[in-house]
């Protein structure tokens, strides 16, 4: 198992967000994580990547407890993400901006930066080059010296799968990488989304809306609702969950 | 070298170039801080106080060889950059301002009731050692290495954290690190500056290195372009050069640059040059060819 919550709970002035939530996603797994709005989604990812501390319950990532540590720890674990409301750095190149996603596994120091010592100029050289085949495959690679701030919306969804592929993860978090796409760029993703799963072997736990999106590319569902996990199996178990039908697909017309 | 110009420069050319190469050093130190990592630093002037005098003091009680003053300048600095780091930076925008403007402050109180930095009246006879030739030589030498940091990992890291924190820590950057990293060597630049000032002028008093001072530096920043080292360059000459063709209107300064200042947030609120790259001029211009 790679990654697993155990009775994750979490608090915000009273609201309960997360009333004790467990997950377990196997490694090579594409796990989808749906619900309503405000169902605690982005709070969990928020967790696991260390940016809130549950108020109660462990976050077990290759067996290790991670809870606890600063979001950059978390990184360098091997945990890449995207976020949901886009969070590029605007004002630097689509290169650059996954050449920062490599900050996780590279080591430049000051003195080797400024003195140009063979070692560094040798990891800025392979940084170069996996962030150009990054944005190779994400289809960016023309668009390299672009600000990031001047790319459309779904480019800008691409870029964030680059920068957070560039730490090298064995788990990659995708906040709602769909949103605000167009049908061919949704199609797209589906298949960059599964090229990268199998190409780096990665495990991939994404939240998004897109039904069509979630039940075609997941193997396994979770389903929250105010926190609770209601459901959580196959697509077809979950499509056909009375709750699930209830509090979120809503019932056939 | 000097002495080779002065046959063909006037000497207060020349007293103007050195000032503009001393506030480059100066401003690329701020430029790290505030310009590349986005930490809105408004005390740039303390670091430079704690340069000039320690480097003076050691000159004058030590006699101290003209390096090791300009190094323990900029060491004493850098040490302050780092201590003030880390307190100051859980603090964001207003509040890290107060604060290192708060230490600015304190550290020209202290120097006002200094004994070996001569109280108020401050410190004259510091030898002249700095020259145009060394100014212009370490002024070589603090941009390429600028440059070189500002490409690196660690350059980019900066420039990430002042664009968005949080995915900066997703990528794994240790923000808390990277902005006291980003003190220090601001802060550093800013003693080798104010120690070259103090071997220039001869003399330096506490209020030499007061609030405004730390807003003209801040303001040769934020003129040429926050984060790029060319704007900033450009900021300081403008902005060294500019009290010198106003000498006339002597009091008025303050009204130039609050003009300047408002004109520019409204026509180029990046700064002269802060989002100009060769590659978007070329791409321009390629356009205009085809258009044509």
């Amino acid at each position: 198992m790679l990654l697993e919550l155990k009775h994750i709970s979490q608090e915000f002035g009273g609201l309960r967000a997360l009333d004790e939530v467990n997950l377990a996603v196997n490694e090579g797994q594409i796990y989808g994580l749906i619900g309503p709005n405000g169902a605690g989604k982005t709070t969990l990812f928020n967790i696991i990547t260390g940016i809130y501390q549950p108020a109660e319950g462990e976050v077990y990532f290759q067996g290790r407890k991670i809870n606890g540590n600063p979001p950059h720890l978390v990184a360098r674990m091997g945990i890449g993400r995207t976020f949901q409301n886009i969070r590029l750095f605007a004002k630097l190149s689509v290169l650059d901006n996954v050449r920062v996603g490599s900050h996780a596994v590279t080591h430049g120091g000051l003195f080797g930066s400024i003195l140009g010592l063979p070692a560094v100029r040798r990891e800025e050289k392979q940084t170069l080059q996996r962030a150009q085949a990054l944005l190779e495959m994400v289809a960016l690679q023309e668009k390299r010296q672009e600000y990031a701030e001047n790319l459309s919306y779904g480019e800008q969804r691409r870029l964030e799968i680059a920068r957070a592929l560039a730490l090298q993860p064995a788990l990659l978090l995708l906040d709602e990488p769909a949103a605000g796409m167009n049908a061919t760029e949704k199609q797209e993703l589906m298949s960059l989304i599964h090229h990268i799963q199998k190409e780096m072997n990665l495990t991939i736990l994404l939240v998004e809306h897109d039904m069509n999106l979630v039940m075609n590319i997941c193997e396994r569902i979770a389903v929250l609702d105010y926190g609770r996990k209601i459901a959580d199996g196959s697509p077809e178990q979950v499509k056909n969950d009375e709750r699930v039908i209830q509090s979120y697909l809503g019932a056939p017309a | 070298m000097d002495a080779f110009l002065m046959q063909y420069i006037d000497p207060y050319f020349l007293r103007i170039l050195v000032l503009i190469g001393i506030n480059i050093i100066l401003a690329l130190g701020l430029n790290i801080t505030t310009g590349v990592t986005g930490q809105l630093s408004m005390g740039h002037a303390g670091f430079m106080s704690l340069g000039a005098y320690t480097s003076a003091i050691l000159s004058l009680q030590f006699s101290a060889p003209f390096w090791a003053a300009l190094l323990c300048g900029a060491l004493v600095a850098a040490f302050f950059g780092f201590l003030i780091g880390i307190p100051t930076l859980r603090l964001e925008g207003d509040y890290l301002a107060m604060v290192t403007i708060g230490f600015a402050e304190i550290v020209r109180v202290f120097f006002l009731n200094f004994e070996p930095g001569g109280k108020a009246v401050g410190l004259s006879g510091i030898p002249q050692n700095t020259t145009f030739g060394i100014v212009l030589l370490l002024v070589i030498i603090v941009i390429f290495f600028n440059a070189r940091l500002l490409k690196s990992r660690l350059g980019r890291s900066m420039y990430a954290i002042r664009e968005n924190e949080i995915a900066a820590e997703a990528c794994g950057v240790n923000i808390t690190r990277i902005k006291v990293l980003a003190f220090t060597i601001g802060a550093s630049l800013g003693g080798l500056g104010g120690a070259l000032y103090a071997h220039y002028m001869f003399f330096i008093r506490p209020q030499d290195f007061a609030f405004m001072q730390s807003i003209e530096l801040l303001n040769m920043v934020i003129l040429g372009g926050m984060g790029s080292i060319p704007g900033t360059i450009l900021g300081a000459v403008i902005l060294t050069i500019a009290p010198e063709l106003l000498r006339i209107v002597a009091e008025y300064r303050l009204l130039f640059y609050g003009a300047l200042l408002v004109l520019l947030m409204i026509f180029r609120p990046n700064g002269l040059l802060g989002d100009v790259r060769i590659y978007d001029l070329r791409k321009r211009w390629i356009n205009k060819e085809v258009n044509v």
